[in-house]
């Protein structure tokens, strides 16, 4: 190891780990607190639990024979990857995560966070945490629903499938699936958020963007939060008519390929962020 | 790091443009402890300056230190520095004791020490009633004396007032600047703007004048105005015969303005040559036809110093 190399894991070591946790995670408990419990969530509450009342309504009126199981299996693979990746958790991130630090500015209270002692990338960085656990604490739960009503349906058939058959993997993959998105969602609307006064616009590109980014060149796929997640689906749903065009066939990739290519663009959206943040001003009358 | 630097708040050479827009222009300034008093018209810039000294915006050229600290250690910093700024918005939801725990806590301390010191804080601005009510329901005077509480709970070496009085009655006034100058007693820094220049004036050890985002004037307030030689100084003679002490007084081609004060058991004299003045009335009080009681300068206070410098446009209240 050379002298720089020590010197740098040095000086890493050096750092204050332990401040900085402590400091993230009383931030952590701040922020849920009014990302969950404000009355400004409860469009992302709906967002999250829409199709899980409409699971609950079908559940409660129709019966469920045993037949029809494939294609519930089918039905909830539809609306994890039309309705939550492209919409629930699209704008659910966008409401929640775009609000950390732009919704701040806006309500002219971010510079009590500036002037405090906390080291301006572990307060994004708390931030980010923060908004992830918020939306994952919301679709993760509106996932978790919409799994138990759907098989709980299908009565003893329904619990074969879950705790013997393919069910629970299926489950996982999905829970993994909501993990990625909230994650990788989250960190491109807390950088738009700190790069546009409104981040909508820009919000609204990126899923134009997402949506005919199945049909761009290999490479410009890479640049999708949503391609890496459709290389995830444990399920694969054909869509036809217009919603062919959300499920066209790209070469395939392996998971962990996808969810590490996912954590990469994460990581350095993240650390755009940081330097966006090491350099943020506190102007409120240009707000 | 130097000593001499490292009790100080020291601006090199510091200019910030908004922009097109200068906010203030090669700034140079070296601030010791005790009260600093910004004095400047609207938009002169000492927000900025006070932006600038925190962090919350960085400069666009020359650097900044408080203490020997840079704001982008923060860490290190904001257990030195408090800044209590003008701006009236706070995060929502939260009663006052909330608002002051959740501050304390990202200092990393003990829930019990930062209670301890959020009840302190909030006693010392005389707020402790209002604790536990939510902060939108307060007054404009109470969320100034929580603004002020969660500067000060932490014990900061350095405290940044924008505005502090903006707000108050005359009861919270007199409280805060009562508070302001025991600070100062304790060896604190104090940098404070305000408007209502009288009642700083009483506790500052110096001014800094700015306008326009240039520093105009900076200094123990006395020696600023014996460097405004272009005015004639002003001072209040007491004595027992105002009217002889003016016209002996008037005599003599330095003095140009005599003015009896409204009680009659004195005059205002007005000089362009402060050390021959001195002398005169020392000869005077020799003489013995005059008793004089008391001389003071009338008109070396930041109010004054304000008028001479920057003019009365857009300026400050009395």
């Amino acid at each position: 190891m050379t002298a720089q190399a020590t010197t740098f894991f040095r000086t890493l070591l050096d750092q204050p780990w332990g401040l900085w946790w402590l400091q993230v995670r009383r931030m952590v408990r701040i922020e849920v607190r009014r990302n969950l419990l404000s009355k400004r969530a409860w469009w992302v509450y709906f967002l999250a639990f829409v199709p899980t009342v409409i699971v609950l309504i079908y559940l409660l009126k129709e019966p469920h024979p045993q037949a029809a199981m494939a294609g519930m299996t089918e039905v909830l693979a539809g609306i994890m990857q039309f309705y939550y990746i492209r919409l629930g958790i699209f704008f659910g991130c966008l409401g929640i995560f775009s609000r950390l630090i732009r919704g701040e500015m806006i309500e002219r209270s971010l510079h009590f966070y500036l002037l405090s002692p906390v080291r301006r990338e572990v307060l994004l960085l708390a931030k980010f945490a923060a908004g992830a656990i918020s939306a994952l604490a919301l679709f993760a739960t509106a996932t978790v629903a919409n799994f138990a009503l759907i098989y709980l349906g299908f009565g003893p058939a329904g619990q074969d499938y879950v705790f013997n058959g393919v069910g629970m993997g299926q489950l996982e993959a999905y829970l993994a699936i909501v993990v990625l998105a909230c994650l990788g969602y989250g960190s491109v609307f807390l950088l738009l958020s700190m790069m546009f006064r409104n981040p909508t616009p820009a919000a609204l590109l990126v899923f134009a963007w997402e949506a005919v980014n199945p049909v761009m060149p290999s490479l410009l796929q890479k640049i999708s939060v949503a391609s890496y997640l459709r290389h995830l689906m444990p399920v694969t749903v054909r869509g036809q008519d217009i919603f062919a065009l959300l499920t066209v066939t790209t070469e395939p990739v392996p998971g962990w390929v996808a969810a590490l290519g996912l954590l990469v663009l994460i990581a350095v959206v993240l650390t755009y962020s940081c330097y966006r943040m090491r350099t943020l001003e506190i102007r409120y009358t240009t707000e | 790091m130097n000593d001499h630097l490292s009790d100080r708040i020291i601006f090199d050479d510091v200019s910030k443009f908004y922009g097109e827009v200068l906010g203030v222009n090669r700034i140079t300034l070296n601030i010791p402890p005790g009260v600093t008093t910004l004095v400047g018209p609207n938009g002169s810039g000492k927000t900025t300056l006070m932006n600038l000294m925190t962090g919350l915006v960085q400069p666009s050229s020359g650097t900044v230190s408080v203490l020997g600290l840079k704001p982008g250690d923060a860490e290190c910093f904001f257990r030195e520095v408090g800044y209590c700024t003008q701006f009236d918005s706070f995060p929502r939801g939260l009663t006052g004791f909330e608002f002051m725990m959740d501050s304390l806590m990202l200092y990393g301390m003990h829930p019990g020490e930062a209670m301890r010191l959020t009840h302190e804080a909030l006693e010392r601005v005389k707020l402790t009633d209002a604790a536990y009510r939510k902060i939108a329901g307060y007054s404009k005077g109470m969320r100034q004396k929580i603004r002020l509480a969660q500067a000060i709970a932490h014990h900061p070496r350095v405290l940044v007032l924008d505005e502090p009085l903006n707000g108050l009655d005359p009861m919270a006034r007199a409280e805060s600047l009562a508070l302001f100058e025991e600070l100062g007693r304790q060896g604190m820094h104090l940098v404070i703007s305000s408007h209502i220049l009288d009642e700083v004036d009483r506790i500052s050890d110096r001014v800094v004048l700015i306008t326009g985002g240039y520093l105009v004037a900076e200094g123990n307030i006395h020696q600023v105005r014996q460097e405004v030689r272009d005015k004639p100084m002003q001072v209040l003679i007491r004595c027992d015969k105002p009217e002889l002490l003016a016209s002996k007084m008037f005599a003599v081609n330095h003095c140009v303005e005599a003015r009896l004060h409204s009680d009659g058991g004195g005059v205002f004299l007005r000089t362009g040559d402060i050390d021959q003045f001195y002398q005169l009335i020392n000869d005077i009080a020799v003489e013995g036809l005059v008793r004089i009681e008391a001389v003071a300068p009338a008109d070396d206070d930041a109010y004054s110093i304000y008028q001479y410098l920057i003019g009365s446009e857009g300026g400050p209240a009395r």
